[in-house]
């Protein structure tokens, strides 16, 4: 949230007024400030898994397996390569978009439509950690293991596993993150505080959950 | 936002919110949801289609990149903070492709060593899943 209180000048000259004020230096809510500093670290906790990856897919003289193939379903009596996890995409970014018209709404205080999007978003989040749970299971079943995989180099189960089972934990988290918002919202307990900043900080999270799978999808699945 | 102010002032947070709603209309919203879906489908084409090479690498950065932009841009609201909070937020990631550097040319010494060593693996041909089926059909009879 900007202040509007303070004046419109260059970029450049902004961010000299800003850090020679001997007061805050960012102009917005102390909440929203600390949950871009944990996504920040977030960031880099997930670089370094996706790093890893691509240190071990560079290093293994082993052949790597054709994920289009190993996430492929036979749907309707045909095999369609990779088409759970583009059902996976296409779900998440739904539920970023519910969520950005939830942000949207906080804004008119509009509490029936922000807690509809809101479920809404959990829902979707939960539908996609369930695709997710079919996934691990199909897979542990053709015999994915973190160590070894009847489809090339063994570093791709522990890839695999490492990286959408933190990522399916953020989604799971998420859900129950916007699931308790939201009855907050239905309940009043924003209006007694006359603050409903935590809708967009709840935003910013499940907005990068979707960020970061966009980069899994891009160097896991696709790559 | 002083807080001390606006503790005072309740009314304050009201108008800016009613600003943020004026400066946020539905249909950006709506116009980037359906522009990040069209891309999904282009990234999923690349794989559908089965483009190889440097062109399948191309297009994954580009399609990529361009959705992680409008999250982080419309989504996330970046484009509307000050600098200062701008730059707090990108300017640390970038230090990963330091990061990113240093590992694939290490990564790039260590396969050198490897092969060196160890010798090429004779099947390093990559394998299709249906040859694993195919092969489990044959030996079940």
């Amino acid at each position: 949230m900007t202040d509007h209180s303070l004046q419109k000048t260059g970029h450049l000259q902004s961010v000299v007024q800003d850090w020679s004020d001997q007061k805050q230096a960012f102009h917005v809510p102390w909440g929203k400030l600390m949950m871009w500093i944990f996504l920040i670290s977030d960031t880099f906790i997930f670089s370094c898994f996706l790093v890893g990856y691509m240190n071990v897919r560079m290093t293994t003289t082993d052949p790597w397996p054709y994920p289009s193939e190993v996430f492929a379903l036979t749907l309707f009596g045909k095999n369609i390569p990779l088409i759970l996890i583009a059902i996976m995409t296409f779900i998440l970014i739904t539920s970023s978009g519910t969520m950005a018209l939830a942000v949207r709404y906080s804004h008119f205080r509009d509490k029936k439509k922000i807690a509809m999007f809101m479920f809404c978003t959990a829902a979707l989040g939960a539908s996609f950690v369930g695709m997710q749970a079919f996934e691990w299971t199909k897979l542990i079943g053709e015999g994915v293991r973190p160590w070894s995989n009847p489809f090339g180099a063994p570093q791709f189960g522990s890839v695999f596993f490492m990286v959408t089972g933190f990522h399916g934990l953020h989604v799971s988290i998420g859900v129950l993150y916007l699931s308790i918002v939201a009855s907050k919202v239905l309940k009043g307990d924003y209006d007694r505080k006359n603050n409903y900043d935590i809708i967009e900080i709840a935003g910013l999270y499940w907005h990068f959950v979707d960020l970061v799978w966009v980069f899994i999808f891009a160097f896991f699945y696709l790559w | 936002m002083d807080h001390s102010v606006l503790a005072q002032t309740g009314n304050n947070q009201t108008r800016n919110e009613q600003a943020m709603a004026d400066q946020h209309p539905i249909g950006v919203y709506l116009k980037v949801w359906i522009l990040l879906f069209v891309l999904s489908s282009f990234s999923y084409m690349v794989d559908y289609f089965d483009f190889q090479g440097i062109v399948r690498w191309t297009l994954i950065i580009i399609f990529m990149l361009l959705k992680a932009g409008f999250i982080v841009a419309i989504f996330m609201h970046v484009m509307w903070e000050r600098m200062a909070l701008i730059s707090a937020i990108l300017a640390p990631p970038t230090v990963l492709l330091v990061l990113i550097g240093l590992m694939s040319s290490e990564a790039n010494y260590t396969f050198g060593t490897r092969i060196d060593h160890l010798g090429q693996p004779e099947a390093a041909v990559r394998i299709h899943v249906s040859d694993v089926h195919a092969g489990e059909a044959a030996a079940e009879h």
